[in-house]
């Protein structure tokens, strides 16, 4: 079998391949961190970068693989898959994507391990790189934080596809040969991220205004020992303590040679060497609650709806992102290694201390309120405090709004069976509060220069004068430049604005309005009698019928 | 050994221009870099480390990843520039490609100059489009973001089918085959030139051609 594979070759490949396999979580979960990830090129080897590359180890994802391998490669059948999935602060979790290392049978004999071999899983690694920053979990793992984080959890073994819903995609990032068989890494990732929850129809709308941001302490499913991708600030003392890399780590010095292949030299001497402390800066940075950025949820396989960016106020009513509706934040986030510059921001989060779990969070108190930092100078994910002069940044993030579960413009609803505290739109508050009060309502009345309004409020109108259950009110009020939502000035007679203005409120049912409905009420009920006895004679065909249908 | 050839292409608007091609051009000589060689004695080297950095677009939803390389992102970008004036200078449909070839350097006899004998070279067709709306261009970021991903993709398959790739030189002829001029890390020698074509793909009497070389010698 692997006669032609001296045993130094043969230790050196599995070295690789065991490097390779940790480097990979690293690179998926770092990806997955919620932060742009940055490393400085060294022209003097270390000694210390795997692959000519430099990736940061993460300590604790260094543990959750290394225990997840349990000291086994990947071989055919056993194949070490990341899952990284998606939980909301609803407890609700997707999974979102599975990264797979598998090694198949097919052997490339005549290539050369100390070379070819470790300089193509170099290449891999940069096409992985590459690759994690083009699914669509990356962007919606840069958006993480208040509402939704994302978790990651390492298994070994069979590959399992299952809960990646229907229609899940698959991208192949590489493939290296090698004398005991080919490596294979690939990710199949989700492409439907319709969030199916049961729960959506159950619960009441929730408040809106409010930027919730208490903690409910939910036990975690002891099962699936699901991580947040999270990283730990160094000093801080957890209480669980991760072997520290130095202890295992094995030193890749490599040197190659020019010479004929006969000739290759190879040294890789085990050092243990102090692994310096992944220079990530101290704080951390706090999702703060109640920026508009805190609802997106966004793919850019999903359709978006735009949505009015008003005048920039924090206390914005945003639109659930989740038809099962937005209770709790989840305490995970992303701790995300704090951003270059920007600006110190409250942190409006209690302990995330609350919930250790079975989950290992590492170690992040919000407490140390004086860590939360910052924002990213140029990165879009943060402030979209719906300054719409942000520019790209912000649009772009509150443009991606999925799932909004609204009263729907337009539509006709007695106004008080919907508690207006609870209606999901925008500038709710903004929302016609009581129907007597509409003659006074500027919205109903638009004032003179109706160019300054944002098109959502025309639909707000509507939507709160529709409610009327007297509808017949609605023809004391003139209109004066009405502007529906949507509509675009055009010179048709028959333009939207006409055509609510004449479909706004529909004539009531002749069978009730009172007059008429007395009179037919009581012939009815008259009639009553006759049409029982018609009923009775009919019925063995009725029987029949019936039976007919059974 | 022949030459082989990736053509891409992508329909973006006028600002986007620059990102689009920085993204591929960085994806692209992500995959072509090397660390440091540092020769040793008996002929063996070692190589260095290659950082890498995330760049998020300002136009476009969408991140890549660069090689932690200030220099290299400045040559880049100065001729990504180059191009984007041409494009917009051009006054005419909009369309024009960037070709980013890598070859190696023979050596010739005196008085013939070295030959370069290109290995790869990549070509990226670039079609501006004008968006009226506020919403149109709003889709177009995501939809370029969305186009700019399976191109990455692409990219990457190409690199996987490891195909020819120059032998490891020896340290006199590294120069033949590296860009040994930056700093920090070692790329493929490269060239990248531009050309603004018309609707029918064919160069103008304008063609602009531009050579790019990092070393400062030269």
């Amino acid at each position: 079998m692997e006669t032609d594979l001296n045993s130094q070759d043969r230790k050196d490949l599995d070295k690789f391949i065991k490097f390779f396999a940790l480097k990979t979580v690293q690179v998926i979960v770092q990806a997955r961190l919620g932060e742009k990830i940055c490393t400085r090129s060294s022209s003097s080897p270390t000694g210390s970068d795997w692959f000519n590359l430099a990736i940061k180890d993460i300590p604790e994802v260094t543990h959750e693989a290394k225990k997840a391998l349990a000291g086994q490669l990947p071989a055919v059948g056993r194949s070490m898959c990341v899952e990284i999935s998606l939980k909301t602060s609803e407890g609700d979790s997707m999974e979102l994507e599975i990264w797979c290392l598998e090694m198949n049978e097919k052997c490339d004999k005549e290539i050369k391990v100390s070379y070819t071999v470790y300089n193509r899983l170099s290449l891999l690694l940069k096409s992985l790189l590459a690759i994690t920053r083009v699914t669509p979990a990356y962007r919606l793992s840069r958006k993480q934080g208040h509402e939704f984080v994302i978790l990651y959890r390492i298994y070994f073994g069979e590959v399992q596809l299952n809960g990646l819903g229907e229609g899940f995609q698959t991208v192949r990032v590489g493939t290296v040969g090698t004398p005991v068989g080919t490596i294979t890494l690939s990710c199949a990732y989700r492409i439907n991220l319709a969030f199916m929850s049961t729960r959506q129809f159950e619960r009441t709308p929730p408040i809106m205004g409010i930027i919730i941001d208490h903690f409910v302490d939910r036990p975690y499913p002891s099962s699936s020992p699901m991580h947040p991708c999270n990283y730990r600030t160094a000093g801080e003392d957890t209480g669980v303590t991760y072997p520290s890399v130095e202890d295992s780590q094995e030193v890749c010095t490599t040197s190659f040679s020019t010479s004929p292949p006969s000739q290759c030299v190879f040294t890789v001497t085990k050092a243990h060497f102090q692994t310096p402390t992944p220079v990530v800066t101290d704080t951390l940075r706090v999702p703060v609650a109640g920026l508009a950025f805190s609802h997106q949820l966004s793919s850019s396989r999903l359709s978006y709806q735009p949505a009015a960016l008003g005048v920039g106020s924090a206390d914005l009513a945003y639109p659930v992102v989740f038809a099962a509706g937005l209770n709790a934040t989840h305490p995970h986030q992303l701790m995300v290694p704090g951003k270059e510059g920007g600006i110190a921001l409250a942190p409006n989060q209690p302990t995330h201390g609350a919930q250790a779990d079975q989950e290992r969070l590492a170690l992040y108190t919000p407490s140390d309120g004086a860590h939360c930092m910052a924002t990213p100078s140029s990165s879009e994910d943060t402030e979209t405090v719906s300054n719409s002069s942000e520019g790209r940044a912000s649009p772009h993030d509150v443009l991606e709004t999925i799932f909004v579960r609204k009263v729907g413009a337009f539509v006709n609803k007695p106004i008080n069976q919907v508690t207006l505290t609870s209606l999901d739109i925008p500038f709710a508050m903004f929302a016609p509060k009581n129907l007597e009060l509409e003659d006074a309502d500027p919205m109903v009345n638009p004032p003179e220069s109706p160019e300054t309004e944002s098109p959502l409020q025309g639909s707000l109108h509507s939507d709160g004068s529709s409610g009327g259950s007297n509808s017949n009110a609605h023809d004391d009020f003139v209109m004066i430049d009405f502007k529906p939502a949507f509509s675009k000035d055009d010179i048709l007679p028959m333009d939207l604005g006409t055509f609510y203005r004449e479909f706004q409120n529909p004539p009531q049912l002749s069978s009730l309005s009172i007059d008429i409905g007395a009179q037919s009420m009581a012939e009815d009920l008259d009639s009553l009698q006759e049409k029982l006895a018609v009923h009775e004679k009919n019925v063995r065909e009725f029987d029949a019928f019936v039976e007919t249908l059974q | 050994m022949n030459c082989r050839s990736e053509v891409l292409e992508v329909s973006v608007e006028g600002r986007q221009v620059e990102e689009a091609m920085l993204a591929v051009l960085h994806t692209v000589l992500l995959h072509r870099s090397t660390g440091k060689f540092h020769y040793k004695k008996e002929g063996t080297y070692s190589i260095g480390t290659v950082g890498t950095q995330d760049v998020d677009c300002d136009f476009i939803d969408f991140t890549y990843v660069r090689v932690s390389s200030d220099e290299l992102d400045r040559a880049l970008r100065k001729v990504v520039g180059e191009f984007k004036d041409a494009l917009r200078n051009s006054g005419g449909d909009g369309l024009g490609q960037m070709s980013l070839e890598f070859y190696q350097k023979k050596k010739s006899r005196w008085p013939f100059s070295d030959e370069c004998i290109p290995w790869e070279v990549w070509t990226v067709k670039v079609h501006v489009v004008a968006l009226a709306t506020e919403q149109e261009r709003q889709i177009c970021r995501e939809k370029v973001g969305e186009k700019l991903c399976e191109k990455i993709i692409n990219i990457v398959e190409v690199m996987n089918r490891h195909e020819y790739l120059p032998k490891m030189p020896t340290q006199s002829e590294v120069d033949n085959v590296f860009d040994t001029g930056l700093r920090d890390v070692q790329p493929y020698l490269y060239k990248i030139s531009f050309q603004i074509t018309d609707a029918l793909g064919t160069s103008v009497t304008t063609t602009m051609r531009r050579l790019i070389k990092d070393t400062l010698a030269l």
